[in-house]
């Protein structure tokens, strides 16, 4: 007789690289039809372990039962003969394939030498129906949304037979209503018989979706709970290690003079479509003032217009009283604007680059950093000491490449680099993106800090959450235009959604 | 003359001048499309003129008409071996493809003629007296207009390099290995994670684009030059690469692009036989290719899309 109850039990699970235990005795046990949410921060150790249940990674020591069986998962076969399947993080798509040739790459039907695309379309239609996955087969995976491409994913592993599915930050990139949507799906697939393992740092998801929860922290396992009887406090608690303050508190700071002035902008895309239609806002030192909206409703030429990466088409932008538009980057920078991109890797850092380097992209052609244009090393590296230090930036040292950091400290990076400069207006956009809560917790501290010393801050972000903590005013973008300026303490979250989708509201202000 | 016979004279010599491009050019598709970017396509070539040249010297009296084919198949067989070269350095050894490709280009032209001297002590080979010469089919010939332009004194490796296209493009968009083989182009992580096997699949890419440069190689050496110089192959690898990009990485727009550098290489040929191109400086007629080959570049370089993981060396984590 084999156990049921328990499809997946991983006993003592070490994994050991070069002397770094990024697991360290670890265990797992997953019921039957259950939604397992598996907790810990960035760099815990919850994708090594994933990545060894699902063949990617091999243990150091260990032991893993599937179905009560002693196996090794030695690669991705054995993993989907198992009936494992795992939804990374960054989708594992083809974006020039379509749909259906995405959903059947490596599990291909044939009629001789010959694709059997009809044959493979019509299971797919039906696995689509089952679990109400839908997605049109024939489209370019390129072309649909971020929502459908998970579907995509989550078809790919069904498609192929799994019953035990592994989710890796699934709602990482999706809007509040896709999340809802996304969480009613893996119910659904629990209540088949699914059993399913959901790796997460977000508390609040957990609570909406998981049955119970395992805990891991640097690597250790914590422990297993139900979820209904730890509260989010708690749950934070374990994974980080100390106390996390889940609401900040927002001390009354005297309003400062304009610090950017925004009028009329109009901006064009990459596909010279109107991307901003007139927008005007502005605001003061001493203020944060959050941009809600959907993503693609003029967020990313936004920031790019302000931060001088985009042409503005009409308009002004009033920097500190002095006219900044369509203005080289570099005076923007000079005239004190700090910008914390959304896509730290792309736009943030240059990965390869050592963390010393990265934190003087900034000055490096000034005095003290460089003299007739030779850069000076030890200068160079005393500031980025001083900084890993002030800014708690965890790692073995200033000659490190910044790809080698977990994703929390390399936007400490940038936020050192950026707020050590003292710049009048720091620009955030989505500044705690993919980060756990400590590290938000510290980010959202620091931009509190610099609303108190009476800096200007624009938050953009996608996260609700983040803007209705952080921000003194909001303003909602959609379509290009302002639909909404509401103040958070006077809002909810109903009515920003309403206002995301572009219904205004009578009596709204616009600044 | 005629209209069909000025018809007939350019559509033939554009056929034997696309046939080594459209050969060449659809192995740099397959190599590209498995992710490695292949510039050295210009010294595959040449591996393929040389050993093609050298069979056929060789063999001419045992083989006779057929001496030319098994000289292309030759020529394949060396272009894949060569190939090996690029597979071995940037699949198992994550070289940069450009570096690696241009080592294929800056050696292949020495070697060859050092070999040349080693075997006939000569700085070029002799003329070979078996070429591709002219084809023409059977009853299709016959066929009022279209006969004597398309199948009358035409190029069979052109008509073969048409076939294998088809063939080609079928196995690319059709079949397991061809959406495997797309997929390591495109991404290959994800294809690893759904068990495709990358490194074998980029080297059956790159080998393909061996095999068929080498072809493409032999059938220039063999139809157009008539024997092996250093001066052989100059920039043929270049413009297959060029339509590699014009024909958007798929077979049958290589095969176009090919079709079209294949002209304007005709062109500066059999320029003095036509109306109208005949009162061109001749000059000018011959730098016409490159001079197009580059325009092309500049116009669609941007434009086109590769396959997202072109040129990036896959390194698989233990």
């Amino acid at each position: 007789m084999e156990n049921v109850t328990n499809v997946i039990e991983m006993r003592h699970i070490v994994k050991d690289f070069n002397g770094f235990k990024a697991n360290d005795d670890i265990n797992l046990v997953l019921h039957h039809g259950e939604v397992l949410a598996l907790l810990g921060e960035n760099g815990a150790g919850k994708s090594t372990l994933m990545s060894i249940l699902s063949g990617l990674l091999a243990p150091t020591a260990g032991e893993i039962l599937v179905r009560g069986h002693h196996v090794t998962v030695k690669n991705p076969t054995v993993a989907k003969n198992l009936g494992i399947g795992m939804v990374h993080q960054h989708f594992m798509l083809m974006n020039s394939f379509t749909v259906l040739e995405n959903i059947i790459l490596g599990h291909e039907i044939t009629r001789g030498p010959k694709l059997d695309l009809k044959k493979a379309q019509t299971q797919i239609e039906e696995l689509s129906k089952c679990y109400g996955l839908n997605v049109d087969p024939n489209k370019k995976v390129g072309e649909i949304t971020v929502a459908q491409q998970q579907r995509v994913e989550i078809l790919k592993v069904l498609y192929r037979g799994a019953d035990i599915l592994i989710f890796d930050e699934p709602t990482a990139v999706l809007t509040p209503q896709e999340i809802t949507e996304f969480i009613q799906i893996i119910k659904e697939l629990a209540e088949e018989g699914k059993s399913i393992i959901l790796i997460t740092h977000k508390l609040e998801e957990i609570k909406r979706a998981a049955d119970r929860v395992t805990v891991i922290r640097a690597g250790k396992s914590v422990g297993t709970f139900n979820v209904a009887d730890v509260t989010d406090n708690s749950l934070a608690e374990l994974m980080v290690g100390r106390h996390v303050n889940m609401r900040l508190t927002k001390p009354e700071v005297e309003l400062g003079k304009t610090i950017l002035d925004v009028t009329n902008l109009q901006i064009k895309n990459k596909q010279g479509v109107a991307a901003l239609k007139g927008v005007t806002f502005n605001l003061r030192g001493g203020e944060i003032l959050g941009v809600a909206g959907i993503d693609g409703n003029g967020q990313d030429e936004l920031v790019e217009a302000l931060t001088g990466l985009r042409h503005v088409n009409a308009g002004k932008i009033m920097i500190n009283g002095r006219d900044m538009t369509n203005q080289k980057v570099r005076k923007i920078t000079e005239s004190g604007v700090a910008h914390i991109p959304a896509d730290r890797q792309k736009y943030g850092l240059i990965l390869p680059f050592t963390v010393a380097d990265n934190l003087a992209l900034q000055n490096y052609y000034q005095q003290p950093f460089s003299r007739h244009h030779l850069l000076h090393r030890d200068v160079i590296n005393q500031h980025a000491q001083k900084l890993v230090e002030k800014f708690d930036i965890r790692t073995t040292g200033i000659n490190l490449p910044v790809s080698d950091l977990s994703g929390g400290n390399q936007q400490k990076i940038i936020i050192a680099r950026e707020l050590d400069r003292d710049s009048d207006l720091i620009i955030a956009f989505q500044p705690t993106r993919g980060l756990d809560v400590g590290a938000i917790e510290y980010i959202h501290k620091q931009l509190l800090q610099e609303r108190a010393k009476g800096k200007a801050i624009l938050l953009i972000s996608y996260e609700l959450d983040e803007i209705m903590q952080l921000s003194d005013r909001i303003i909602v973008l959609h379509d290009g235009n302002i639909s909404g300026e509401v103040k958070p303490e006077a809002t909810s979250d109903e009515e920003l959604g309403l206002l995301m989708t572009g219904v205004k509201k009578e009596g709204t202000t616009l600044a | 003359m005629s209209l069909v016979a000025i018809l007939s004279l350019l559509v033939s010599s554009t056929f034997v001048y696309s046939a080594p491009l459209i050969f060449t050019a659809l192995g740099g598709v397959y190599s590209e499309n498995s992710g490695v970017t292949n510039i050295g396509l210009e010294g595959i070539m040449t591996m393929g003129a040389f050993s093609s040249i050298v069979f056929n010297l060789t063999f001419a009296d045992t083989f006779g008409k057929l001496t030319p084919w098994l000289g292309a198949l030759v020529g394949g067989i060396v272009g894949l071996i060569f190939s090996l070269l690029h597979a071995v350095a940037t699949i198992n050894f994550h070289a940069d493809h450009i570096i690696s490709g241009t080592v294929l280009n800056l050696m292949a032209p020495p070697l060859g003629v050092f070999l040349i001297k080693a075997i006939y002590d000569k700085g070029q080979t002799a003329n070979i007296n078996q070429s591709f010469g002219y084809f023409s089919f059977p009853v299709l010939a016959n066929i009022p207009v279209i006969g004597p332009i398309f199948f009358k004194n035409t190029s069979a490796p052109a008509w073969t390099a048409i076939i294998v296209t088809i063939i080609l493009w079928w196995l690319l968009y059709k079949t397991r290995f061809g959406l495997r083989l797309r997929s390591c182009g495109e991404n290959p992580q994800a294809a690893d994670t759904l068990g495709i096997n990358v490194y074998g699949l980029r080297y059956a890419g790159v080998l393909i684009s061996g095999f068929l440069g080498g072809i493409g190689g032999a059938i220039f050496a063999e139809a157009i030059s008539g024997n092996f110089s250093i001066s052989t192959i100059v920039g043929q690898g270049f413009m297959a690469l060029a339509a590699v990009i014009f024909g958007k990485w798929n077979p049958i727009g290589a095969m176009l692009a090919s079709l079209f550098f294949g002209f304007a290489q005709s062109i500066s040929i059999i320029g003095n036989q036509l109306p109208f191109f005949n009162h061109i400086p001749a000059v000018y007629m011959q730098i016409a290719p490159y001079v197009i080959t580059i325009v092309v570049l500049v116009l669609f370089f941007g434009k086109s899309v590769a396959p997202a993981a072109d040129g990036q060396n896959y390194i698989k984590s233990k």
